[in-house]
């Protein structure tokens, strides 16, 4: 069909651009891992395992990565909680309003992270409107510190940055379930109760799996919130990653550490997605 | 249109036959389109009645309402003594076999099929043995295991009929059900649909398009024609007493005659016959088959005219000719087929085949 020349000069674009910024970074990442840092503080290209062994030997950093997945399991938690909900009824019971309800979730979508983050910053803190109010309410006498710095304030700025990740994947299988299926079930005799329970439900699996698999990786990657409102109790991994390669000048346990995350971020993907296909029937 | 009184009696359902459904004074629209005006019809216990009509006639919105997947804007439906539109379709003894099938896809065949006994919370054994033979009556039986998917369009409108009759429901509706499938198997489906039904005994209410389909196995036919009931009457009845002339030419070919009535005298161009109807203008409905080639003999009240071949339609067993009278009426007669049918015929027709009917009113 195509001459061979068309067909390379339409492939070699995409290649060039994976190439670049995909496969040479990660084979560098995967070189670094193996490589070490003289005490001089240049980078000593000799094989070895060191940090590997440093990542499993030095408590804090699965410590850290413990507690990464936990902060990042809790907004998956929430953020299903509060997403399903949400798309549920947008799909099914918004009527008219569907459209600019749908429009009302994707907004803050377009507002920066930052200012979402540290929106949060001005609510939570001691001197934040939520203190400010239940002083002024007299629910308490001195603002409550916990809120702000803490892995609670990490969680709750990351649900509510990840919400329309879940939203937007479980709405989407929403819209795929045929009307009709519902009908039939209600035809069957099924209450609108055991109708979301065996066939809605089963149905937006898929889209469940995709929105839990959005908020656990970014969550788990995340290093901007914890920063900002993690203080000491709230760091994550990604956090001590950017100072090995920021201010601790460790470029190679960096790697290691990175390429740990990135093989059980893809295993995880790849979990999801089998998962996925087990759970889709058209 | 007849008035409601009038309506109300003309579709009541079988004389003798115990009416199971009363649909009465059913009205709907969308916004400001009205799709359903002042519907009144009866479906007795064990019939099969096919709502008839073209697409936007408002048939699958009737059907719907008696589902109660949509809410009529007045007007009540019963059935068997219990007043059956302010319930939600989950508390209606009534099942539907939707065009689409809308097997449930996560579901295998025979949990699709058990799924109403499930909800219903019957006891395991009881929905095992009642699926079994659900599955052995549309033949099914090696599907059991199967995902809808896995199986063809005319295996899943078996299911989906097994699925409904199941939970041995007081009325099946059926919405276009064999609309999907090829000529073929729905000549066949629609056989086995009628002895199925005539079997289980259960009423049918079974929504088409398709006429020929209506005819062959309904009890009755209801016409309906932008949301309101032309006819109601069993196919023959139908077929040969049309009362108006919408109807006449949407359930088989027909020639409508523009006649003026004069003390007992139709006259139409140069035909004219004997009539009951009333003096001045009168639409008469002549069927193609009841046109005839002249015999030897003329009997009694058999106008005999000659015309023209104009065109030859071959139809297999019969055919259409397109004739011409001396005086430029066209009409269409159906003979047994025979080549190279040329020149002038001898016709005729009798005066009793001539059924007058009514001007089919505009609307919207």
């Amino acid at each position: 069909m195509f001459s061979r020349a068309y067909r390379a000069a339409i492939t070699l674009p995409p290649l060039l651009w994976v190439a670049a910024f995909l496969l040479i970074p990660y084979a560098l990442l995967f070189c670094y891992s193996f490589w070490s840092v003289s005490p001089e503080q240049a980078i000593v290209h000799s094989w070895n395992l060191d940090n590997y062994r440093e990542l499993f030997r030095v408590n804090v950093y699965l410590q850290t990565l413990f507690r990464s997945m936990w902060i990042a399991a809790r907004v998956t938690i929430f953020a299903l909680l509060l997403g399903y909900p949400l798309a549920y009824f947008l799909s099914f019971h918004a009527g008219k309003r569907k459209d600019l309800l749908y429009q009302l979730v994707i907004i803050p979508l377009w507002v920066s992270y930052l200012v979402r983050a540290y929106a949060w910053k001005t609510i939570l803190g001691s001197d934040g409107v939520l203190n400010t109010l239940l002083q002024y309410v007299h629910l308490t006498k001195h603002p409550l510190e916990f809120l702000l710095y803490s892995p609670f304030a990490v969680v709750l700025t990351l649900t509510h940055i990840y919400t329309p990740f879940t939203f937007l994947p479980i709405y989407a299988s929403l819209e795929h379930i045929p009307r009709n299926l519902v009908e039939a079930s209600h035809d069957l005799g099924a209450s609108p109760f055991q109708t979301f329970w065996r066939v809605i439900f089963p149905l937006s699996i898929p889209g469940v799996l995709a929105g839990a698999t959005f908020a656990f990786v970014l969550s788990l990657g995340d290093f901007l919130a914890p920063l900002l409102l993690g203080g000491p109790s709230g760091i994550m991994i990604s956090n001590i990653v950017v100072s090995l390669f920021g201010a601790a000048y460790n470029w190679p346990l960096g790697a290691a550490i990175s390429l740990c995350m990135l093989v059980l971020v893809i295993g995880l993907l790849f979990l999801s997605e089998n998962l996925e296909k087990k759970w889709s029937f058209r | 249109m007849a008035t409601s009184t009038e309506s109300a009696i003309t579709n009541a359902a079988r004389p003798g036959a115990e009416p199971l459904l009363t649909i009465r004074n059913i009205a709907k629209s969308f916004g400001r389109n009205a799709v359903l005006r002042d519907i009144s019809l009866q479906v007795a216990e064990g019939e099969f009645l096919t709502i008839l009509g073209e697409s936007g006639s408002g048939k699958t919105t009737l059907l719907r309402i008696i589902a109660g997947f949509e809410n009529a804007d007045s007007g009540e439906i019963w059935m068997g003594g219990e007043r059956l539109d302010p319930l939600p379709p989950y508390r209606r003894r009534v099942n539907t076999v939707f065009q689409h099938y809308a097997l449930f896809p996560h579901l295998t065949v025979e949990d699709n099929v058990g799924y109403g006994l499930r909800v219903a919370k019957r006891p395991k054994q009881e929905i095992a043995s009642r699926v079994e033979q659900a599955l052995a009556m549309v033949k099914m039986t090696d599907y059991a295991r199967s995902k809808p998917a896995k199986i063809s369009g005319g295996q899943q409108q078996r299911i989906a009929l097994a699925r409904a009759l199941v939970n041995r429901p007081r009325l099946l509706l059926l919405d276009e059900p064999l609309s999907a499938l090829d000529a073929n198997l729905r000549r066949q489906m629609q056989v086995e649909l009628k002895s199925l039904q005539r079997e289980v005994g259960i009423s049918f209410v079974f929504v088409t398009h398709d006429q020929e389909e209506a005819m062959v196995m309904s009890d009755r036919i209801a016409l309906l024609r932008m949301g309101e009931l032309e006819q109601v009457a069993s196919p023959r009845e139908i077929y040969s007493r049309p009362a108006t002339a919408y109807t006449a030419q949407f359930i088989g070919h027909t020639n409508l005659l523009h006649a003026e009535v004069k003390d007992g005298i139709a006259r139409c161009h140069s035909l004219s016959w004997r009539t009951g109807f009333r003096d001045g203008p009168a639409l008469f409905s002549l069927r193609p088959e009841n046109i005839r080639l002249a015999g030897a003999t003329a009997a009694h009240d058999v106008i005999r005219f000659r015309a023209k071949v104009r065109h030859q339609a071959f139809h297999g067993a019969t055919e259409l000719l397109q004739i011409e009278c001396a005086d430029g009426l066209l009409l269409s007669i159906r003979t047994a087929s025979r080549e190279n049918r040329q020149g002038d015929l001898d016709l005729e027709f009798s005066a009793s085949d001539a059924v007058p009917v009514r001007e089919s009113p505009e609307r919207n």
